[in-house]
């Protein structure tokens, strides 16, 4: 994607560091995200990726440096309120609500949406019936998005493994958010389950205008849809760029790719 | 799963609790079921169905804290000891109306429900079942204690008299009922709101919850609150049933008794609180019935075995359901009316 216009910053992480123990998992890392954009972060295993992420959305508290999201410092704020801002994410090993289906996961994810207090709630009474309804539609546009209808009245831990990263996505995106983490969005998925998966992301950046921020493992995935590409080795920023330059970067190729990879793939 | 020919089209179908014509004309005739009963039923199982209604109270309090928000809590029958002593003190002693004393008592055990939900921020699992296991004990012991509330052993509760009369069995059982059903219909409410989506988030991740913008000691301590305001009104009910509490009503035990009422309901369904409340206290009925025949019938077994019969019974209730139907009665009976609806096509 070529730029014709500057667009705003909606992410800059600034000299992040990040260490348990003894272990340094981020050491003074440092990116912007334009608005709009899919930014990936590559690396091998163990390279701090998870962690950015757990840092961006409050999960992990980064010893020294900044996070600002559209130009409002976040850094020491805690996970529910840096939710209510607007940034959501989905997780590596699913973290859905076992208990629930489908729709009432993502009713649930809206729950800073509703303005009635529980009292309300309690008595059913005042706005209470008129947000459900509306919150209820809202949710049914999203899984109607995904196309998700046949499992709406399921159970998700009854679901199977690629229909649950899809809600995992659905439950992200019902809280409407400006920014989207997507922690290996595509893992343990087969070709097709994959296709299906980048087309919902590349719908979802162009059609909601989200900007998001992907971890992905499978290299074809990620020089295919995203427009700009950091590379983590060891907790350190080691690249940065589109997609065609960071492939052919050779510091990447040996740290992430490994010395056989060395000639071109 | 609809009757045939039913159809969600809106989600306000989807959302009502009662759905079809057929369904508001059986809750009309089993609420005047329920209210005849008063009158035909001898004294003695009419005081049964009053236990059974202020039972209901108490567990589904449980039924919030533990069914939907998966806080652990044994402390329950202390909790309604603080809403009976609330209105024991305030109605008996200082003359206030008992309508007045109905939601202080419910406010005072949510506030001892906060105190002792405090620590949830921090433990779960067991160790809050300890904790809880603490508040039973400490706010029983508070309540022995004879420079506050003047006598250690007992107070006595003011009759609730409306028109000047006070109520009789018969009358009393049509307020407990108007009183359950309320706080049924709150706790449905609160189960398929907002609030109840927070309160299953955090029993089934509460990980998760966190990072989607759940603020877990919030909701944690809504929860106490919450369970133990029911708590508190089932002990306004139960003292102004009985006349005269004392310490001794409340025991441990009674707590371990809700908690196996939603087990055996079926855990997350405010009717299978119901229908849990309704079994156990048919077996705590029953049983003494049974035992005297079972002690002339068997003269070797002496009189302590049939005497502790209760508490065996009870026991393997409990371990039947868990090993036989661990989703409890509530699921069975869903299963069954899709069996018939399928019927006689298995798909």
């Amino acid at each position: 994607m070529t730029e014709q216009t500057p667009r705003p910053v909606e992410l800059k992480v600034e000299n992040l560091d990040l260490s348990f123990g003894g272990v340094k998992a981020l050491d003074s890392l440092s990116f912007e995200v334009v608005r709009g954009q899919i930014m990936g972060i590559i690396g091998p295993n163990g390279a701090g990726k998870t962690s950015t992420l757990n840092c961006i959305n409050g999960f992990y508290r980064a010893q020294h440096g900044e996070i600002y999201f559209q130009d409002k410092r976040i850094t020491r704020l805690r996970p529910d309120s840096i939710a209510k801002l607007g940034i959501s994410r989905t997780f590596q090993n699913i973290q859905l609500y076992t208990g629930l289906n489908v729709v009432d996961n993502l009713m649930a994810a809206r729950h800073f949406l509703f303005k009635s207090t529980w009292v309300e709630g309690a008595l059913y009474y005042g706005r209470t019936h008129r947000e459900e309804v509306e919150h209820r539609w809202a949710v049914e546009h999203i899984i109607d998005f995904l196309e998700l209808e046949r499992w709406r009245k399921s159970v998700v831990g009854t679901l199977p493994y690629g229909i649950r990263k899809r809600i995992d996505l659905g439950r992200a995106l019902a809280q409407e958010p400006k920014l989207l983490l997507l922690d290996e969005p595509m893992a343990g998925m087969n070709v097709e389950e994959k296709e299906d998966m980048a087309r919902f992301i590349l719908d979802v950046q162009e059609e909601k205008g989200i900007t998001i921020v992907l971890i992905e493992h499978d290299m074809g995935v990620v020089m295919d849809i995203t427009d700009k590409i950091v590379v983590l080795d060891f907790g350190r920023k080691i690249a940065e760029g589109p997609p065609d330059v960071v492939n052919k970067d050779p510091v990447v190729i040996k740290a992430y790719l490994g010395e056989q990879a060395a000639s071109p793939v | 799963m609809m009757p045939s020919g039913v159809f969600n089209t809106r989600p306000q179908q989807d959302m009502a609790i009662v759905r079809t014509r057929a369904q508001w004309l059986l809750l009309a005739a089993a609420l005047i079921f329920l209210v005849t009963l008063g009158l035909y039923l001898p004294q003695e199982w009419v005081v049964w169905l009053i236990m059974v209604g202020i039972y209901t109270v108490a567990a589904l309090g449980i039924h919030i804290m533990t069914g939907l928000c998966g806080q652990f809590s044994m402390g329950q029958a202390a909790f309604m000891a603080l809403g009976a002593y609330t209105t024991a003190f305030l109605a008996g002693s200082h003359g206030w109306s008992p309508w007045l004393t109905l939601p202080l008592s419910g406010l005072v055990a949510g506030l001892g429900g906060l105190v002792f939900g405090i620590p949830a921020l921090r433990i779960k699992g067991f160790y809050l079942v300890l904790t809880t296991i603490a508040a039973q004990f400490v706010i029983m012991w508070a309540i022995r204690q004879p420079d506050w509330l003047g006598e250690t052993y007992g107070l006595d509760v003011p009759a609730i008299s409306i028109g000047g009369a006070a109520l009789k069995d018969a009358q009393f059982w049509w307020l407990t009922l108007g009183v359950a059903a309320v706080m049924l219909f709150l706790a449905k409410n609160i189960q398929r709101t907002a609030t109840g989506r927070k309160f299953v988030a955090v029993r089934d991740n509460d990980l998760a919850a966190e990072v989607m913008g759940i603020n877990l000691f919030r909701t944690k301590l809504l929860a106490f609150f919450i369970g133990c305001f029911f708590a508190g009104i089932a002990g306004w009910l139960w003292a102004h049933h009985l006349l005269r509490i004392n310490p001794d009503l409340f025991t441990f035990s009674l707590s371990l008794w809700f908690l196996a009422m939603i087990i055996i309901g079926g855990m997350g369904s405010t009717a299978g609180v119901v229908m849990g409340a309704g079994v156990i206290m048919l077996v705590d009925k029953l049983v003494p019935r049974l035992s005297p025949v079972l002690a002339d019938a068997f003269p070797s077994l002496g009189y302590q075995i049939p005497a502790a019969l209760s508490l065996i019974l009870f026991a393997l209730v409990v371990i039947l359901f868990i090993l036989i139907e661990p989703k409890g009665l509530y699921h069975r009976l869903q299963r069954i009316k899709l069996y018939y609806r399928l019927n006689p096509f298995s798909y």
